[in-house]
């Protein structure tokens, strides 16, 4: 006897709406200039980044890519211009209103573009979509401004105890140990910050503490920041960019204290991705790209409150 | 000792907080972009009833709470304790009175309670729904009323005390909802 759970999670017109959405997307960046290319959803690699797990084949010989970076990376290196790819993800463990383990992902890469350059096509693409006014930009704020604006405490110079009391002081009660000041400054954007974004009009959240440079370059300073950033709306994260590091020995670096601090936490690590540092060392172009969660962007164009709502089958049903 | 990771959480899940047992209400995965995710929840305290909110680091461990709800015919109280029993096994279990609480105002003996144990102890008892209970006191009826719109108190054989309508007399079998404490029917 069927419950129903062979139906779709989302209803008909949410699907039409997800056609047209696609479509608008790919004319955009067709008029632009892009290539659309398509890359390995299952590689012999796999991320190290310490807070995303894999999905792995059962003999362990292939990850599903939880991202297609690496891959764009090495067509950047290898001449390919501007490109774009629209595909489905893979990130284990991560299931919720607002998670899917498996999701379509957006993402993007300009030569020649710094973030901030990245975040004008934004602009322009929330233009097109007519989630900004026609010439109008999303708000824009520094890491440390949001910390400021929101806590009133100053993210990159804040220990442990300050960021720990100001939490306590937000009514949350965290179960269990913290082991680093980004776990920290994490659990804040997630709880306090990140929800009160982009309410009115989208928000960009950028220049992140170097710590959480993932593969973004770092820019010296006072102090150095990294060149990353996201964008909220309705306190919601809709996407991550960087202007891109380029440097094979430092990405070599970040990884094998990616990976150290994944066999540190009792994680597997799947094998870094040589081919990706071959690219960077052959020379990756100066660039910027950034990834958009297109399901999220469709909940929200379509006022939607969860991920179930816009997917055709969500993954109690799949 | 059994434990749940965060990735297993649901509500309706029993966990142990703080050495009391609790009940995961409501759970919400939350991640930044990049970084540490978390998981916030909902909880109540099986013991107090109280909700409260946590949170935890995803991938984090949490020990299970060995606790169970089973459907268990009352037998008797002998005033510190009322006996519960098993109808397919005959075990029997003592609820005090925390347990018990305003279920016992409901139950004479022979229903079904809903009983949630935590390590085997009684955590709380659910009168049934519905029960049947005589009246042993309330005062002579008003001739011509029959609608029941004003309505008397009447003290039921278990000592609970019920609204009833006026046509209502002692010795009379009333049904009544636990959950509101109202007056049903009578009973024919």
């Amino acid at each position: 006897m069927s419950d129903g759970s062979w139906r779709p999670s989302a209803d008909l017109e949410t699907l039409k709406a997800r056609h047209r959405l696609l479509a608008v997307l790919r004319a955009f960046f067709n008029a632009r200039g892009y290539l659309e290319v398509e890359t390995p959803q299952l590689s012999q690699s796999g991320t190290v980044d310490p807070n995303i797990n894999s999905l792995a084949l059962a003999d362990g010989s292939r990850y599903l890519h939880s991202s297609p970076e690496f891959a764009m990376k090495r067509l950047l290196a290898a001449g390919s211009g501007p490109i774009y790819q629209i595909c489905r993800v893979f990130r284990e463990d991560e299931s919720g209103r607002l998670h899917n383990p498996e999701f379509s992902l957006l993402e993007w890469y300009r030569p020649g573009f710094d973030h901030h350059a990245l975040m004008n096509e934004i602009d322009s693409l929330l233009c097109d979509l007519q989630v900004l006014p026609e010439s109008k930009s999303c708000q824009r704020l520094s890491y440390a401004e949001a910390f400021q604006q929101r806590l009133d405490i100053d993210p990159h110079v804040a220990d442990m105890a300050q960021l720990r009391g100001c939490a306590e002081a937000q009514g949350i009660v965290l179960q269990g140990e913290l082991c680093d000041k980004d776990a920290w400054l994490d659990l804040l954007m997630a709880e306090v910050i990140g929800p009160g974004l982009g309410l009115e009009q989208p928000c960009f959240i950028y220049d992140y503490p170097a710590s959480q440079a993932a593969l973004s370059r770092i820019r010296p300073g006072d102090p150095p920041v990294a060149e990353r950033f996201e964008l909220y709306w309705h306190g919601v994260e809709l996407a991550n960019g960087f202007h891109e590091l380029c440097d094979a020995a430092e990405q070599r670096r970040r990884m094998q204290a990616d990976v150290q601090k994944r066999l540190a936490a009792g994680l597997v690590s799947p094998p870094v991705d040589e081919y990706f540092l071959q690219a960077l060392e052959q020379g990756l172009p100066d660039c910027a790209g950034v990834a958009l969660g297109i399901d999220r962007l469709l909940m929200l164009l379509l006022g939607k409150s969860s991920l179930p709502e816009v997917l055709s089958f969500d993954w109690r049903r799949a | 000792m059994a434990t749940y990771s965060t990735n297993q959480f649901k509500s309706g899940l029993k966990i142990i907080l703080d050495g009391d047992p609790y009940n995961i209400v409501e759970n919400e995965f939350v991640k930044p972009g990049k970084g540490q995710a978390f998981n916030r929840v909902r909880v109540r305290n099986l013991k107090t009833g109280r909700t409260v909110e946590r949170t935890f680091k995803s991938g984090d461990t949490v020990e299970a709470a060995d606790v169970h709800e089973a459907e268990m015919q009352f037998l008797y109280s002998d005033g510190a304790q009322w006996h519960f029993m098993d109808p397919a096994s005959y075990e029997q279990l003592a609820a005090d009175e925390p347990a018990v609480a305003d279920a016992a105002k409901w139950i004479k003996g022979q229903e079904m309670c809903a009983v949630t144990t935590w390590n085997g102890q009684p955590l709380f008892v659910e009168a049934p729904n519905f029960v049947e209970l005589t009246v042993t006191e309330t005062d002579p009826g008003v001739r011509g009323d029959t609608s029941g719109g004003g309505g008397k108190p009447a003290t039921m054989e278990t000592g609970a005390v019920v609204r009833v309508p006026l046509f209502i007399e002692e010795g009379e079998l009333l049904k009544i909802d636990t959950r509101s404490g109202e007056y049903v029917s009578r009973v024919k």
